[in-house]
This record gives structure tokens, C-alpha cells and sequence, in this order.
């Protein structure tokens, strides 16, 4: 009994932190750029049809996850300086609109590329299987998973809250006319933080082939998972997200494993009274 | 007879700062009372401290016997007390009178009706345009308030403050952005009200002030400095040092 | 020449013209409009359910324009209430109870009452909290209608969905001329309702709402308790809709409660144009004859194009359809500008 309470909140703890991994960019740019973008998961879908696409060419796994993260960063500086950079001060409801057609976009365009059924993923060896710890068999991937999320963490963390590129975000995050007024380029820190968090997204797709899947159907399927995480955690704290992701993947697994009939609705429901008892978010600042 | 409206030490600091520090005031009914003081000074603070916009850190506010501290600023409204914002806050997609028409109808409770059109509520139009004509504002009756200019946009203001029909009237800097010929006339409008309206209105405009004020309360970093007739402020020395006296060094 | 402020009417002048105010009056060019779908009826009598259908999704339109153009809240989730009414009235038919308005109404009611509940999460938030609880709404009754898979059908969907007679005397006929004869009326009813609901002093302070919601309490609003109201109407049009399609088409599917139900709908609404009702009436049928069209080549093809077409909207249109023709009408030679 207790094993396999340490196993699903095991299994649950991976698949909160590959939550976190996504949606710690959806988080940022709603809570830093209050811009509402529901593509946030085609990004990370795009990621993982990249990661299929190396793979394809032959490119190990592991190769692949720094390749994708640069890709994916990529085409979003370039979406964010072309398009999304003119809707920042657009009514919200045009922010969904846009975002949505995007989406759309993403998911005919892969569906044509490569078709509508789910991609397999080439782990390498090492990662398959599981390990024996302390009485409990463990995943081998959700083991590197948690490790490396835990890993981009600290750095993010890291890069947050003691370099000076850090501080400019916070400060940006904090207030736009006094970040500017001080002399900070709003504009640059908007892209590369944008950059960066759909470049997180992207690299959340592709380790996430194994546990979440991948087909066209992926951006929007996930997509309420990843709002979630950042409404319940608070837009613009890394750290509500975080806690967010964890509790939502923890009760997600294990309410999947002990009331399969109730399936993904015991999720919603406790995002509804989250959201009745934080208005703002565990983490959030009110608007 | 009790004061129209009264402040007991009413404080409000955000943060660290102390915006409003242990303000009491009292207005009679049918007070003229002008409230002034340097920028920053805590005035729209304390104005919105009155009208329920801002919770206070501390103190209290009557309206009347009643204790009002803790109403919502909809439920001070429905007890008569209506502002002005210093920072015109219109309903841009809606017409002038629209808007007018608008608040007669909030006022009167109108808005339960689902099934009457506006254009059939002609005691409320005729209210509303009634107001326009002694604003001045009838041949923009038509144009959406947010392609007026600003001095239009500012009677506006305070012609949906006066279709509420307040007996206690908060005026935050009513005047401003008004050619100099037009701002006495509004201000005339607001005090030629009937006796039982009380009002209170912040101003720069010394000459407005001096001209319309039967009281004046000043306003100092969050503190009120003194309070009295307009000769007795204008011959205050703290009063000419604080305030006036920086115009004529500035 | 001062006047007194109301009271006294004789010596003031009544509003011009060009200053009016919100009214019910039926203009030549509204009249045509309604009046054009009847020869259809009798032209086309092949295409009398998918006309039906495009009745159907106007009306759910207007109930979101409700919602979105004239109170300004942003609904992710509005399939929810759609899929309700629709669930609500398959039921009622499948297990017995196949009299078609008594349906409606339960179908309506039901939606407005959860609609009214879920309101007060609604109206508390800003933007971002209302896009989220009425998304997380809109996938829970999804995941609900999907688990009761006993009650509800589940993927393969309600059928059995038996259809009593219209008012005792018309049955619902395989052609669809009751069914589109049926939601043609109940669309004009409930378009009609709107319409009056919208000019009435509670659609003004709905507006009012939407321009500037902090200026309203100021005019001794109370702003929630106006959101909660139209959020409930909105609900409950939007469940009449769902209804009817449950009982003309005698089917109800999963699918009226995806996500996709209500991003088409907000896409359908912006094509239109919000804040008009007629942007409702108009982008539905559009919409509906593109999609019919475009994804009966190639589905894909059609989401790539019109997601393409909503960036390029968002970007480049503004006001949609309705916008567009009332820049198109400013510009006609002899009309005074407004």
C-alpha cells in the first residue's frame, strides 16, 4: 500500500514538474507582459515534433533536448518581435483570438507534416527501466526528469534572482514605467524572457513525449493543464507555479490511479475551489 | 444637529508611507468647503477614503448618525454621496447623453426594468438633458465622450455627479483643464446647489478657491495643517510658508 | 438662461434626433433581414437543416454576445451552458418526456441556474481569472457529461432522443420543416427578448460596465450583482440553443461541450462583430457555410486557414463584419458622420 502511494506521488512529483517545465514560461509572460497566450502549448507541442524530427535524422535523444529548447526559443523571439509584440496593449480578448489562431496554425501545420497519430519517442538505453531505491521501484526517466527540471530550476533561480538580467526582469515584472524609467529595456526583456519561456515549453514537449504523448491534438489537450498551473499558482511567480504544477500533477496521478471513474474531473473541481479560495493565485499579486 | 459628513482620525499608509495620517474633519449640511495643500499631500487619498474606494488603516467616517467606515463605495453613492475624479473616468463608447441618461437611471433604480427601452424613460431623458443645457453641453449630446476635448470631458464629470443628485457632492479638482472663463461658471453651477447639498472640493486654482470656499482645510504631507475662513487661512504664516508662499518664491 | 434641473418639463426642449437614445423601434433594413430566411424556406428545401442548424448557432452567438459585447466578460467555457440544455433535453426525450417546449424551457432554466451559480467565481476576477474559470468550467462539465457515460452516452453520445408533437399538432419530419420552422421562432423570440433587454435601461448600465467598471459604482451600481444577472440570461439563452439542437436533431454528442464549441463561437462572434447582436446573426451563417464548405475538402486545410485568418483579424480588422460595414456606411456620400 505504501509503495504504491510512493509510486504515484513519485510518478505524480514527474508529471508536476514536467508541468512546471511548460508552464513556468506561461506564467512569466502573463504575469510579466500580461499577454494572455493560449499557444503556449503549441510551443511546447512544436517541441516535441522538433525532438521527433532529429530524431528521425538520426540525432540521439539527449542531443536533441538542447537543439529543441534553441529552436523553439528561437521561433519565439522571432513570433514575439513580428507579432505578438503588437498586441501587448490589445484587449485581452484579442490576445485569446490571436493566440487561438495561432494554435490552429500549429496543429493543421504539424497534422500535415506528420500526420495525426501519435509519435513514438527512442529513449536511450540508460533511461529505460526502473531503479530499486529504498524499496520502491522508481522510473528511470521520471528520475531524470524530476533531476534535470530541478537542475533548470536552480539555474532559472539562479539567473533570477542574482544577475543583473535577473533583477531587470523583476523589476519589469514589479512595474513597466518604472522598470523603463529607470533606464531598463522593457522591449528586450520581454523577448528574451519570452524567448526563453517558450524555449522551456518547447523542451517540456519533448521530454514530455513519453509521459504525455504527442500528437496534434497535444496543444490544445494540455493546454488547460498548463493554465492551471499558472491561474492556481499565481501569474508571475515562479515559485507559485511550481508549488501549483507539483500539487496538480500529485492529484491528477493519483486521483487517476484510486478514482479512475472520476478521471480528470477531480483536476477541474480542484481548480474550481482553488480559484474560489485564491482569487489571485497561491503565490499571485492582485491585479 | 449632527455634521453631513465627519472624519475621526481617519488614516490610511501604504506600506511604509503614510498618505492620510489622523484626519478629522467635519462638514456641516450645506458646507462650501475647500480642501487644498501641495502635490502629494494626500488629498485624493483622503477623498477616496471618504467615498469607500480605499479601506483606511485607521479612523473612522459618518455619514450623518451613520458609521459608513466599512460600506461599499456603490452603498455611500445610494446614501447620496457622489465624486469627481481628477483623472476623467468616462464611459468612452457611450454618448454624453447616454452617459447622463445613464446615471439618472442608476439613480432612480431603474436598471431592474428589463423590458422598458431608454428611449421610452422620457422623464429621465429630459432630466438628463435638462443638466446638459446648464452645463453647457447640448450640442455634444451626441458624440461619444471619449472624442470630446478634455474641458468638455471634465463637464461631463461633473454632470454625472450632479445626476445623482448628492447631498454630499467630493469634487477632485473639478476645474482643471477648463478654459479660465468657463471654470467659474461650473463652479457657480455647483454652488448655487440647494442649501442642503454639502460640498467638497479640492483645488488649485487659488482665485476659484478664494471665490467659492466658505471654509478651507489645508492639507499637508498626509496631515491637516489648519482649517478655517479664507481670510483666516490666507492670513495663516504656516499656510503662506507650506503652500502659498512657494508661489511666490517658485 | 439657467434652467432648474428636472421637475419642471414644459419650457425644456425634447433630445434631437441625432442624440438618441437606446430603443426597440424595427428599422426597414432589420424587417428585410427577417423576413429574407421565409422564401429560403420554400427555395432551398434541401438545405432546411442546415439551415436550422445555422439558427441553432445563433442564437448560441447572442448569448454570448450577451456576455462579451455588451458586458465586456470573457468566456472560454461557454459550451458548457450549450451542452446543458442540450443534455437536459435529450434526456427528458430519451426517457419518456418527448413534449418539445416544456423541454426547451427545463433545458433553458437548468443552464441559467448553474450559470447563475458559476457566476459569482466569474464575476470576482479580472480578464485573466474570468478566462480561466470559465475554461475550467466549460472542460469540467465536459469530463462530468464524459465519465456519466451511463447517463449521458459518454463518445458515442445520447441517442433515443424521441420527439414528441410540436404544440400537439407537428412532427418533427426526416426533410426538417418542423425543426427549422420551430428554431426559426424560438430564435426570433429569443433575439427579440435581447433586443429589448439590451435597449432597456439594465442593458445601458451593461454597457456602462463594459466602457469603464470602476466608474459604475460610482453611480451607486452594484456591479457584480449586474454581472451575475446577464451571466445567468446569457446561460440560459445558450441552454434554449442546446435544447434545440437535442430535439431537431434527436442526437446529442460530445462534442457540444469541447473547447473547440466555444473557440468557434468567440471566432464566430468576432467575425460578426461584438456588442451588436447582429454580429451574432451575421458570422454564424458565414462561418457556418465556410466551415460546411472548406472542411468538407479537407479539415486541416480549414483550421489552417482560419487560424490564419483570425491572426490577420486580430491584427489587421477591427469590429469584424459589423465593423466594417459601419466604416463602409461612414463613408457612403450625403451621411453626416456620426
Amino acid at each position: 500500500m505504501v509503495t504504491s502511494l510512493i509510486g504515484v506521488l513519485f510518478d505524480g512529483l514527474a508529471y508536476g514538474s514536467l508541468l512546471f517545465l511548460i508552464s513556468n514560461g506561461l506564467s512569466v509572460t502573463m504575469g510579466l507582459m500580461n499577454f494572455v497566450n493560449l499557444a503556449h502549448g503549441a510551443f511546447a507541442m512544436l517541441g516535441g515534433y522538433a525532438c521527433v524530427a532529429l530524431m528521425r535524422r538520426g540525432v540521439p535523444f539527449l542531443v536533441t533536448l538542447p537543439l529543441v529548447f534553441l529552436a523553439v526559443a528561437l521561433l519565439g523571439a522571432v513570433l514575439e518581435r513580428a507579432l505578438y509584440r503588437r498586441l501587448y496593449r490589445a484587449p485581452h480578448l484579442d490576445q485569446v483570438l490571436f493566440s487561438i489562431g495561432l494554435t490552429f496554425v500549429a496543429v493543421a501545420a504539424t497534422t500535415w507534416a506528420f500526420g495525426p497519430s501519435q509519435q513514438p519517442v527512442e529513449l536511450p538505453p540508460f533511461l529505460r527501466g526502473q531503479l530499486h531505491l529504498a524499496g520502491v521501484d522508481l522510473g528511470k526517466y521520471r528520475l531524470f526528469l524530476v533531476a534535470l527540471v530541478v537542475l533548470i530550476t536552480v539555474d532559472l533561480e539562479f539567473l533570477i534572482g542574482r544577475t543583473r538580467f535577473g533583477a531587470r526582469v523583476r523589476a519589469a515584472v514589479d512595474s513597466q514605467t518604472a522598470a523603463a524609467g529607470l533606464g531598463i529595456d522593457v522591449n528586450r526583456v520581454f523577448s528574451v524572457t519570452f524567448a526563453m519561456g517558450t524555449g522551456l515549453a518547447g523542451l517540456g514537449g519533448a521530454l514530455g513525449i513519453d509521459i504525455l504523448g504527442l500528437d496534434p491534438t497535444f496543444a490544445l489537450k494540455y493546454l488547460v493543464y498548463f493554465l492551471l498551473a499558472v491561474a492556481v499558482g499565481g501569474a508571475g511567480s515562479i515559485k507559485g507555479t511550481a508549488v501549483a504544477a507539483i500539487v496538480l500533477g500529485v492529484f491528477d496521478v493519483a486521483g487517476k490511479y484510486y478514482v479512475p471513474e472520476a478521471g480528470a474531473f477531480i483536476i477541474y473541481a480542484l481548480m474550481v475551489v482553488l480559484m474560489i479560495l485564491f482569487p489571485a493565485g497561491l503565490y499571485g499579486r492582485r491585479a | 444637529m449632527s455634521a453631513a459628513l465627519r472624519t475621526e482620525r481617519l488614516s490610511r499608509s501604504f506600506g511604509g508611507l503614510l498618505a492620510n495620517s489622523e484626519i478629522s474633519l467635519s462638514l456641516p449640511v450645506g458646507a462650501r468647503h475647500a480642501l487644498i495643500g501641495p502635490n502629494g499631500a494626500g488629498k485624493t487619498t483622503l477623498i477616496n477614503l471618504l467615498t469607500g474606494v480605499l479601506p483606511p488603516t485607521a479612523g473612522e467616517v459618518w455619514l450623518g448618525e451613520e458609521r459608513i467606515t466599512h460600506l461599499s463605495q456603490h452603498q455611500r453613492v445610494r446614501r447620496g454621496m457622489t465624486r469627481t475624479y481628477q483623472i476623467t473616468a468616462l464611459f468612452g463608447g457611450l454618448t454624453v447623453l447616454e452617459s447622463v441618461v445613464l446615471a439618472v437611471c442608476e439613480r432612480k433604480g431603474l436598471a431592474s426594468r428589463w423590458l422598458r427601452t431608454v428611449a421610452s424613460c422620457a422623464e429621465e431623458a429630459e432630466e438628463a438633458w435638462a443638466l446638459l443645457q446648464t452645463l453647457h453641453l447640448e450640442s455634444e449630446a451626441g458624440s461619444l465622450t471619449r472624442l470630446l476635448p478634455y474641458g468638455k470631458q471634465r463637464l461631463v464629470e461633473i454632470a454625472l455627479a450632479l445626476a445623482t443628485r448628492p447631498r454630499i457632492l467630493l469634487l477632485d479638482e473639478p476645474a482643471a483643464g477648463i478654459p479660465a472663463g468657463e471654470s467659474a461658471e461650473v463652479l457657480d453651477v455647483v454652488a448655487r446647489l440647494p442649501r442642503d447639498v454639502t460640498v467638497l472640493f479640492i483645488e488649485h486654482d487659488m482665485q476659484l478657491v478664494f471665490r467659492f470656499a466658505e471654509r478651507i482645510a489645508v492639507l499637508v504631507g498626509g496631515r491637516l495643517l489648519t482649517e478655517g475662513t479664507p481670510a483666516e487661512i490666507a492670513a495663516d504664516r504656516r499656510v503662506r510658508e507650506v503652500y502659498l508662499g512657494e508661489a511666490e518664491h517658485g | 438662461m439657467r434652467v432648474e434641473p428636472a421637475g419642471g418639463r414644459a419650457e425644456v426642449g425634447a433630445p434631437e434626433p441625432s442624440s438618441r437614445l437606446p430603443h426597440d423601434r424595427w428599422g426597414p433594413l432589420e424587417i428585410a433581414f427577417w423576413l429574407a430566411p421565409i422564401p429560403c424556406y420554400f427555395l432551398f428545401p434541401g438545405y432546411l437543416v442546415l439551415a436550422s442548424q445555422v439558427f441553432i448557432t445563433s442564437l448560441f452567438a447572442l448569448s454570448l454576445d450577451l456576455i462579451l459585447g455588451y458586458a465586456g466578460i470573457v468566456s472560454l467555457g461557454h459550451a458548457a451552458f450549450f451542452g446543458i440544455g442540450a443534455y437536459t433535453a435529450g434526456l427528458l426525450a430519451a426517457h419518456g418526456w418527448g413534449e418539445p417546449l416544456s423541454g426547451l424551457a427545463a433545458g433553458g432554466a437548468l443552464a441559467a441556474a448553474v450559470g447563475f451559480l458559476v457566476s459569482f467565481l466569474v464575476v470576482r476576477g479580472g480578464d485573466l481569472a474570468r478566462l480561466m474559470v470559465t475554461l475550467g468550467i466549460g472542460q469540467l462539465v465536459y469530463e462530468a457529461a464524459n465519465k456519466a457515460a451511463s447517463v449521458t452516452g459518454g463518445v458515442d453520445g445520447l441517442g433515443g432522443v424521441a420527439m414528441g408533437k410540436l404544440l400537439g399538432r407537428f412532427s418533427f419530419d426526416l426533410e426538417g420543416r418542423a425543426a427549422w420552422i420551430y428554431s426559426f421562432l424560438v430564435l426570433f423570440a429569443c433575439f427579440a427578448l435581447a433586443r429589448r433587454v439590451v435597449a432597456s435601461p439594465f442593458g445601458l448600465s451593461l454597457r456602462g460596465i463594459r466602457e469603464n467598471d470602476r466608474r459604475m459604482p460610482a453611480l451607486g451600481t452594484p456591479v457584480r450583482r449586474r454581472l451575475v444577472a446577464v451571466f445567468a440570461l446569457s446561460a440560459g439563452l445558450a441552454g434554449v440553443a442546446g435544447a434545440l439542437l437535442a430535439q431537431t436533431t434527436q442526437f446529442v454528442g460530445l462534442e457540444v461541450l469541447g473547447f473547440t464549441r466555444s473557440a468557434e463561437l468567440l471566432i464566430i462572434l468576432v467575425l460578426g462583430g461584438t456588442g451588436r447582436l447582429y454580429g451574432a446573426l451575421v458570422g454564424a451563417p458565414l462561418f457556418m457555410l465556410a466551415q460546411n464548405y472548406l472542411s468538407g475538402i479537407d479539415p486541416t486545410y480549414w483550421q489552417f486557414w482560419l487560424g490564419l485568418l483570425l491572426v490577420a483579424a486580430v491584427l489587421f480588422g477591427r469590429g469584424g463584419i459589423m465593423g466594417m460595414a459601419d466604416r463602409l456606411r461612414a463613408r457612403l456620400p450625403g451621411r453626416a458622420a456620426r
